[in-house]
């Protein structure tokens, strides 16, 4: 017993402290994070974009906002990443987590769209109807009366994409990050350990969206409660 | 009272697939006139409303506020004004939904100041003494911070009621306005539309009602299958020997 425990001991002092091995897994935490961020953001704000060109009575923008939403469901997100990071910025000197945080938010953007659009489609055409019928203009009606009734709607599926995201970023070592599976990935290959890094990877995206699920939840709560004074 | 039309809605015609819902009606609503309109289920009386009310484009005729056309098919093909002449015609009117349509996001107050500020009509507090003396003359003052969601259905209508009077608009249109209410709660309802009919408030009412449209109605209107089947005073269509229109006032009325 305690043979087998000082063997386990060991490996783990191999896999995580020696050579500060953890300080790769701290950095690469950072590293997913950051990207993860910073894609969400653009992820809302492309997809609310491409959400008005779809609810939009201009065919143009139909058009835009489909074919936008088509090639990036119908191709892999690697495929995506490697293509904006090796082709799009080849000859832009950006720093690596922006450029791969803009990949994932142009990927993002599309299924956001379809997010937002079903959440603002969600509000009754009443409420529209109402507030054209008190003077406002479409725009108005749009950013005062249905958009914050469609905050509400959309949050939760929202809180989802951003977990979807998460764990999409773990292919970010394709274009040379060091996140947190690349991070385990190393040591794996550094110490000739698979079991260790490889779960000890799986633990830390595990316990990072737990811990986002735990706050999305409280705060939707949270929204819940505000909306029944 | 006065001859001069706030509405003047001519020949309009209005089709949803192939369907049509309007065939060539006509009506003018004089200033301070009291106009029901009353048909079956699916005769377009909704239509009319949507249709003057600029949240449905019609197929044919003339749209009219005042001087002010709104839309006209006299060139040969229907014209509707640009956008911001119809921003400008929207002012004219208010609609008072079934559904109340209410914002639930805002509390009562807000529902009523905010369309006023953004609309550009008046500033906030302006605005915000028109909406407490509108809820203190409808009985809702200490609704003021309450939130739609609160309020009993006929609390809603009476704050929708509020809310479109803020725009000071020259002529109100009601759909089905107590038909959304628990029975008990459609009196306070009409006691409030009958005081405006009192102030000589225009006003074009569909309802279902009929004790309160021969009431408060200078003139009803009998829609049948998108047309006119007959219109006068109170009195005249009760009095009526149309079987048509007895038989649809005599069922309502049991
Ligand atoms: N947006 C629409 N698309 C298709 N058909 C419609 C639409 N709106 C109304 N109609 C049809 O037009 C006809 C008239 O409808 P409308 O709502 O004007 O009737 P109504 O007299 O108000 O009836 P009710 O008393 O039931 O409210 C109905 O047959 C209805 O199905
Ligand atoms: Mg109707």
């Amino acid at each position: 017993m305690s043979e087998w425990w000082a063997g386990v001991s060991e490996t783990f002092a191999r896999c995580f402290i020696n050579e500060g091995r953890y300080k790769l897994l701290l950095s690469g935490i950072g590293v997913t994070i950051k990207v993860s961020l910073l894609a969400v953001a653009l992820g809302m704000i492309i997809g609310f974009l491409i959400a008005l060109c779809n609810l939009s009575k201009k065919k143009p923008l139909n058009i835009i906002g489909k074919v936008y939403t088509d090639v990036i469901r119908g191709t892999p997100s690697v495929t995506q990443l490697m293509i904006i990071y090796f082709v799009v910025f080849a000859t832009i000197n950006w720093a690596k987590w922006v450029i791969a945080a803009i990949a994932f938010g142009i990927n993002s953007g599309a299924y956001v769209s379809e997010i937002i659009r079903a959440g603002i489609l969600s509000i009754d055409r009443g409420q529209t109807e109402a507030g054209r019928s008190l003077g406002l203009t479409a725009r108005q009606t749009m950013i005062y009366v249905v958009i914050p009734q469609a905050v509400k709607n959309i949050f939760p599926a929202m809180g989802n994409e951003f977990i979807t995201l998460i764990k999409e970023t773990a292919i970010v070592g394709y274009v040379g990050l060091m996140d947190i599976q690349k991070a385990g990935d190393f040591i794996k290959s550094a110490t000739y350990e698979a079991f260790m890094p490889l779960v000890g990877t799986a633990i830390i995206y595990f316990v990072l969206i737990k811990m986002l699920t735990i706050a999305l939840t409280k705060y939707e709560a949270y929204l819940r409660k505000s909306e029944k004074r | 009272m006065s001859e001069d039309k706030v509405l003047e809605i001519k020949n309009i015609r209005k089709s949803f697939d192939g369907n049509e819902v309007l065939k060539d009606v006509s009506l003018s609503v004089a200033s301070g006139e009291v106009v029901s309109i009353i048909g079956p289920s699916g005769s377009g009386k909704s239509t009319i409303l949507r249709c003057a009310t600029l949240l449905e484009r019609m197929d044919g005729g003339i749209l009219k506020y005042k001087d002010d056309i709104a839309a006209s098919d006299e060139s040969g093909h229907m014209v509707y004004a640009d956008k911001k002449e119809l921003k400008r015609i929207r002012r004219y009117f208010g609609l008072v939904f079934q559904s109340f349509n209410l914002f639930p996001h805002y509390t009562v107050h807000k529902n009523i100041t905010e369309p006023v500020i953004l609309s550009g009509q008046c500033d906030a507090k302006q605005a915000g003494e028109r909406a407490t003396e509108l809820l203190e003359r409808l009985g809702l003052e200490d609704k003021a911070e309450a939130y739609p969601g609160s309020l009993s259905g006929g609390q809603k209508q009476r704050v929708s009621i509020a809310r479109a009077l803020a725009m000071k608009p020259e002529i109100l249109f009601f759909d089905e306005p107590t038909s959304a209410l628990d029975p008990e709660l459609t009196g306070e309802v009409l006691k409030v539309i009958k005081g405006l009919a009192a102030e000589h408030m225009t006003m074009v009412i569909v309802t279902h009602a009929m004790k309160f449209a021969r009431e408060v109605s200078d003139r009803i209107i009998f829609l049948e299958n998108g047309v006119i089947h007959s219109q006068g005073t109170p009195e005249e269509l009760f009095n009526s020997n149309d079987e048509r229109l007895n038989s649809f006032i005599g069922k309502l009325e049991e």
